[in-house]
This record gives structure tokens, sequence and C-alpha cells, in this order.
């Protein structure tokens, strides 16, 4: 590893004595000794096992639920529905007022996707659960579904969740994210060349190796010891408690010892239920995805479609650029009128165009609620950004790279959604590529600057 | 109920007990105990029989009986079994060969079972306590018969004349795409004088590739030779979808890898 | 519910319990024994990190059942360190970087074990092969091989 200390030499400060060295994880010797404790490395006497029932529907009315079978099985304790989760409304950006409550814990009257948890049966063993889940008998009326945002954006189309009245997130802004800067047609009308291309991307599981999972363990004081592996230690305490009607000074939450996430144990999906189950049951309550569970119910990241329109001008110059991106939230919210608008704010790339037109919707369909990875928001965007500038380059004779140097955004430059470009560092950073990468670039642009009054 | 394991020392003892509803016999457990841990509950107990002959290889006159509990790794490291090593080594990574048997991949649904699709294409028999049979009828009748396999027999075919390839997204292992089996005649000069192939994935258990045979005789292994072959390797195919490949995808590249197993 | 006894050594020790019949060998050590190094990541036999070494073979103990494992040696990660003093594979391991989240780590260093074990000189290509049965989702897999070549150079140095 080297540190390049040429680089922004004036402002740095040296005399560095960690960055830039290797340093053991603390955590590492756990981790080859085996010693590392995961959640589900402990275990509770008269320990009970929750199984999840699910919807088989894409979208489904529920017309009833008989866990009377289910109930009587040999060692199941508890069989829990929408009627005993206090407040059953799941919503974890609430406490950043970015709501909205358009989901439950345990599905109430309606399913919207393939997979939505409906009861939770727990027992004494994992294999009485599944035994007992398998009897739960639940009357759907199926519904027409979409699975494709187009459709679902279409006129007619079946409404996913009569919370929104429609298939996307309303913003205060209307229908979606929006941007203006300049003005695009304008940009359009003068340009030399215009380039309108369409993106898109798959959902994206993060299949970590661990699943999802927590163990909760009453204190005998009406106070609940919460094991988990969650990536969102404080949402995951506060939403639990809003769900619960507790306060949060009853519940410890002991975790940040995680298997692996990405970004896909952020739902605060596991918490509530089992702590309810482990209030009502007054025992220990363990969930934890199955393998299926954790690659086919746990969010993944949402599909999206990105349109880029550019107007170039023959010098290399963006002169407008125009993006409309949709995301793909599935049945419902989480995590996705966040990324969405994150989208909005990413885009045009950390290029200094003239003219930019911005509109990001988050839409919903009968599909897995998506949520967190990896940077959302804005990971499939950049995707889309750097193949429309490969592109655009090629389409009007210049190299990838220098192209980029032309448009490449700088100190003091302001940025689409009104905020001055500071700490830019792209110049540099292609500067640096191009020698790695054996990529050499005309004289100039090695001699470029972020500082605005460079070259 | 829990799980329930009886073991019985011979294949004649557990018969009766396979009989009841719920049993299901235990090889290497790569497939019943996963279904049973991923939540099937029409499992509730299994079987196994733990008879040391079969997990005997016999070889013999260029023939080998295989017993029905021989191992993936016992196959892939015998000296005398290197033509069916390279079919062996497909099936799943290290620790599952050590498990996994003959018997139970001949039950296993596409996309597993490619050891199967060797076996299909050596022509192979099955070996129950009723006697032996071709290894086809055993898969038209898989799905009734509650016979228990005891040995599979067949011939050992020399280095040339047998090729194997298994298609994965994953290297060096991973679930199949598809897999090809191909035992090929081939007169002095080079002509096809007879062909059998087996396909895995393009049903929901390894099946023949009739047509491509067909379309592969009196010809060469050249690139015109084998391009009727290749036209017809469609016929009769119904792939399967899962989260690995679509049907359209494994039809599609079907004929690819074929051609390229055929000129390799 | 049926019990049935289990009995084996696990890292040396002996090993008798009492356990619902069908109990897999991976909750058996688990949840009975106390044994957490081999991790539950898919209970389908895809992960690898379940690995545990049965009389010198690795096994995938997600699919073993507990009670057909009667009289027999086992070996899991949390035995590897003799008296405090790390495995060179373990050591091997950290000094690559070749563990982040940690929980695919028993069941590399359970395979890479029974390669050592076998072909003290491996090739990259043996390497690839013999982890070909784990799964890794953090480290891109290099560091993990790299980890394994050195142990295997340190284990040569160490025997000549």
């Amino acid at each position: 590893m080297e540190l390049r200390k040429d680089y922004f030499a004036d402002v740095r400060k040296d005399g560095l004595h960690e960055i830039g060295q290797g340093r053991p994880r603390l955590d590492s010797p756990g981790h080859v000794t085996g010693k590392t404790a995961y959640f589900a490395d402990r275990n509770f006497p008269g320990m009970l096992h929750l199984k999840m029932v699910r919807s088989p529907h894409h979208h489904a009315r529920i017309r009833s639920i008989d866990t009377s079978e289910a109930e009587k099985h040999p060692g199941v304790v508890k069989v829990l529905t929408a009627k005993d989760v206090p407040h059953n409304v799941y919503t974890i950006l609430i406490l950043i007022q970015v709501g909205p409550e358009d989901e439950t814990v345990l599905a109430d009257g309606k399913v919207r996707w393939k997979g939505e948890a409906v009861v939770a049966v727990l027992a004494e063993t994992e294999r009485a659960a599944q035994e007992a889940a398998a009897k739960v008998k639940v009357d759907y009326e199926v519904l027409q579904a979409v699975f494709d945002m187009e459709e679902a954006l279409k006129p007619g189309a079946p409404l996913v969740n009569e919370y929104h009245g429609q298939n996307y997130y309303l913003y205060d802004s209307g229908e979606c994210r929006k941007v203006r800067f300049g003005e695009v047609e304008a940009g359009f009308a003068a340009a030399d060349h215009i380039l309108e291309q369409s993106y898109q991307s798959s959902p994206i599981e993060h299949a970590p190796t661990e699943t999802t999972g927590c163990v909760v363990a009453p204190e005998g004081n009406d106070r609940f010891t919460c094991y988990t592996n969650t990536q969102a230690m404080f949402f995951t305490l506060d939403n639990a408690s809003i769900i619960l009607q507790m306060p949060g000074s009853k519940l410890h939450f002991v975790g940040g010892t995680v298997g692996g996430s990405f970004g896909g144990k952020v739902d605060v999906i596991v918490e509530p239920i089992a702590i309810l189950a482990a209030k009502l049951t007054g025992r220990p309550v363990y969930f934890i995805y199955s393998r299926e569970e954790e690659m086919q119910i746990s969010s993944p990241r949402a599909a999206e479609k990105v349109v880029i329109k550019d107007g170039v001008m023959r010098d290399g110059r963006i002169v407008a650029r125009k993006v409309t991106g949709y995301t793909d939230a599935g049945a419902y919210s989480r995590h996705s009128p966040y990324g969405a608008q994150k989208g909005a704010a990413h885009y045009p790339g950390p290029y200094t165009i003239p003219n930019v037109w911005i509109d990001t919707y988050c839409v919903y369909t009968n599909r897995t609620p998506s949520s967190a990875m990896r940077g959302f928001g804005v990971t499939i965007g950049d995707f889309a950004l750097e193949v429309q500038m490969d592109k655009l380059a090629r389409l009007i004779g210049m190299d990838p790279l220098e192209f980029r140097f032309i448009n490449a955004y700088r100190d003091g430059d302001m940025k689409a959604h009104r905020q001055p470009t500071e700490g830019a560092a792209l110049i540099e950073c292609m500067q640096e590529a191009s020698r790695a990468a054996n990529w050499p670039v005309a004289e100039k642009y090695m001699a470029m600057s972020s500082y605005k009054k460079g070259a | 109920m829990s799980l329930a394991l009886q073991t019985f020392s011979s294949v004649k003892d557990a018969n009766a007990a396979l009989q009841g509803a719920g049993a299901r016999y235990l090889g290497g457990g790569t497939l019943v105990v996963r279904a049973a841990n991923e939540g099937d509950v029409s499992i509730s107990s299994l079987i196994r029989v733990d008879d040391p002959g079969l997990s005997q290889i016999a070889v013999s006159g260029g023939k080998v009986r295989l017993g029905a509990s021989v191992t993936m790794a016992a196959i892939a490291r015998h000296h005398e079994l290197a033509a069916l090593a390279p079919a062996a080594r497909a099936v799943g990574g290290p620790a599952i060969r050590n498990m996994a048997t003959v018997g139970g991949n001949l039950f296993a649904p596409a996309p597993y079972g490619d050891f199967a699709v060797a076996l299909l294409a050596l022509d192979a028999t099955v070996v129950t306590e009723g006697g032996e049979m071709p290894i086809e009828t055993f898969f038209a009748d898989r799905d009734t018969s509650r016979a228990i396999v005891t040995a599979v027999n067949v011939t050992l075919p020399k280095a040339e004349s047998f090729r194997f390839l298994k298609v994965s997204r994953v290297k060096p292992k991973g679930v199949s795409v598809l897999s090809i089996a191909a035992l090929l005649q081939r007169a002095a000069d080079g002509t096809v004088t007879s062909a059998r192939i087996a396909l895995g994935c393009m049903a929901d258990r390894p099946m023949r590739a009739l047509a491509t045979e067909k379309a592969l005789l009196g010809c060469k292994l050249t690139p015109q030779g084998i391009a009727p072959a290749l036209a017809a390797a469609g016929e009769g195919i119904a792939p399967i979808t899962d989260p690995i490949a679509s049907a359209w995808y494994r039809a599609e590249v079907l004929p690819v890898h074929l051609g390229r197993l055929l000129l390799s | 519910m049926a019990k049935v006894p289990i009995q084996f050594t696990l890292n040396g020790s002996e090993k008798a319990e009492f356990v619902e019949s069908g109990t897999t060998l991976l909750n058996a050590l688990r949840d009975k024994i106390g044994d957490t190094s081999p991790k539950g990541g898919c209970h389908q036999g895809t992960c690898g990190a379940c690995s545990v070494i049965i009389d010198g073979e690795l096994w995938l103990s997600c699919l073993t059942l507990a009670e057909t494992c009667g009289g027999a040696a086992i070996k899991t990660t949390a035995g590897l360190a003799e008296g405090g003093v790390l495995h060179p594979l373990q050591r091997a391991f950290l000094d690559a970087f070749a563990t982040q989240c940690g929980f695919c780590t028993p069941g590399m260093i359970m395979a890479a074990k029974v390669l050592l074990d076998r072909t003290p000189n491996p090739s990259r290509d043996d390497v690839v092969e013999a982890l070909s049965g784990n799964i890794c989702r953090c480290t891109g897999y290099e560091p993990i091989i790299q980890a394994v070549l050195t142990a295997a150079r340190a284990n040569s140095q160490n025997a000549t």
C-alpha cells in the first residue's frame, strides 16, 4: 500500500501513524479460533423456535386465518397473528421522518408480495415449529399482481398498496424527486450530438454467509435482551420500542458481530416479532432466517431503471443531461424512498454540467421489498452514468478517460442540486489511474487540478 | 415429531421399514437431510443400511460393480476407475464427495445427478433385490418404485471413447447449468459408428439425446460433421428452470456446449 | 420426543450425550456440546461453514446425523490451537487478512487443514479445489488462498 503524498500536498497533514499501515483486525483471532460469538452461538434453556408462515401469493386478500390445528400441535407454545402486535406497523425510517407507515409486522387483511409474513409459530423444537406451520390454514383471494415498474406506473395497473393510493411514493415534491438546474431543452438544442440510453438492473441479494436472526431472552423484570446481527442497533431498538409500545429502556440490544450483511441486515425485521414472542411466552425466542428465506425473503438491492439523455459538444463538453431513474421498491417502502432521493442528489455524477434535469421515482410492485445494499440509491446509477460516459466518448471519437477529464467537477463548481463542490478529487484519481493502468492521456490532463484556480 | 433414524444390517431387513409413510432412504444425506433441514415435514423417518457390501467397488474384466453406498470420493481416487473420475469429481465440493453416494445420485432430481448422467451414457444397469434393470428403466420407474438400489454395474469405457462435461456458473464447482456425457465408438477413419449421449438438466432426470445420437452416426467429429447433431440437440428436451438458469437459457447453450464437447 | 445416544471424541476428548433423534451433528455440536465453531450458514450443504473433520475426512455437519457418528474422531476449528498456540493455518489466516466477518473462517480452515494433511505442498489449483465447497462473501477468496499457500510453505520450512 502506498500513500501518494504529492496529491493535495499543501493541505495534507502528515505524520500519520495508522492510515496507510496494515493493521490486524481486532476480531480476527476470535474468527480463526472459533471464539467469536455470533448471535446464534448462545444457548438458552427453554428456548423456543419461531417459524414464520408466509404468503404463497404475490398479491391476495386474506379472507381468514385458522391457526387452531397449529396451536394444538405438540410442542407449540404460541401462535401470533396481526392482532397480537401492539402497534402493527413496521416502519424503518420513521425516526428520521422519512416514513411512511405502509407495512405491517404481520399481514393484516392483505398480502402484497410472495413471502410476506402472516403468522408466527412458536414451538419447543425447530421441527415442531415447521410441522405446526404446515398446519396453519390461510384462505386467500388471489389478486392480480404487477412485477414490472413500467407496467405498475400505467393507468389501470393493479394497485399494490392502498396506503399510497398509487404505485409510486409521493414526495413533497410530487410524484418523484426533482432536480432542475439551468435549461435542459436549450442545452439539447445547442448540442452537437444527443445520446439517450436506458439502463437496467435486477434485484441483487447480499447473500451473507450468516443469515438474518436474533435470540431474545426475557430478563424476568419486564426487560428483554435481544442478541442480534442487525447492522442498525439503535434503529432496531427504537423501532422495536414503537412496534411493541414498550419504552426503549426495557430493551437491551447486544450485537455488532455480524457474519456479513452488506446492507442486508438493516431492515429491523426479525427483532420486533421475536421480542413480542418472548414477552407473550416468557421464554427465550430464537428467530433465524433459513437460507431460502435469506435469499428470497430478505430485502435485496432494488431493481432499477435509469434513462439518461445527454447533449454533448464535439469538443467533449456535456452541455445537458436529463436523468430519469426508477427504483423498484417492491411491495413496501422500507429504505427505497430514501434511496431514490439519494439518487437524485447523486446524478448527474461527478461532472459539471450546466443544464440538468433529474427525476427519480420510487415505484411499488408486488416484488420482494427492496432495501439497502452497499451504496444503495447510487451504485446502480453510477453503473449507468459511467457506461453512458464511455458511449458518449465513443460517439464523439474521444478517449473515454480524457472525456471525463474535460467534464470532471472541481472545487467551487455548483452542483445540480445547488451545493458547491468541495473536496473534489476526481481529477487526481484519474491521473493516478492513468499511471497505474498504463492508460496514457494527453499532458494537459495530467496537469489539471481539482482546485478551480489550477489548470 | 422428531425425525427417526433406523439402521439395518441388510437391504432385505430395511425393505419393510421403507414401505411406511414418511420413510426415506438415507444414503449420504446430501438430499434427504437437506430436505428435512429445509422443513419437509413429510419425511418422518430415515432408513439406512450399513452392510459393508454396499460400499464395495469390484472391478473385473473391464466392468465395475459399484455398491450403492460407494461415494464420489471413493470413485475419484480409485486407480482403476480413471474413466469415471471426471464425472465423480464434478459432484459438489470435497466434503460433498465424501458423503454423496452412487445410489443417491441416481435419485437426485435435476439440476443434480451429474454422475447418473454419465451412467446413462455408459449404458449402466441398476441392481435391486428384485433384479437388474437397464438404467433407462430405472429412471422411468424412479418416482414410484420403493425398491432399494444395491449396486450399479457399468462397463468401463476406453479413455478416448468417453467424454463428460459439466457446465456451472460458479467455478470450479457449482450446481449444473447442464451436463453432458457421450460414449462414442468410431471407425478407423474417424466416423462415428455408435453414440450414446446423455443430458443432465434437460428434463427432471437424465435423458438420452436420441436425435443427436442418430444424427452423429456416419459423421466425423468436425465442425461440419457434427452440425446436424447440434441442430437436433433440442429435440425432446424440456429443460428445467431454477435459480441457476432458465429453461430458455439451458436450451440455448446446449448445442454450444455439446459442440465443444464433441470437438474437444 | 425420542432421545438417542451420541458418542464420539471431539478434538481428542470423549463426548457422550443424548439428543433428539434426527439431530444433525452441527446442532449437536453447537447446542448440546457447546462447540459453536462450526456454523450454520445454509443447512443444505452448499456453503461449507459447517465443515468438520471426521476420521481425517472433510465432512458437512449440517447434513450428518449425530447418531451416525458413533465412535468417530471429530475435529473442529475450535480444537486446532494446542495449548493456546495457534495452528500455522490460523496464524496464516491472521497475517494474510484472510478473515473479515469470520463466519466462513472455521469451515475454510477445516478444508485447508485436510488439504495440507494430505498434500503438504499444494499448488494453487489444489488449494482452489480444496476450498471449492466453502463460500466466502467478504474476502473475494484471494487472501484465503494466499493464507493456505503461506501455511503450506511454513510447514515445509519447519519440516526441513
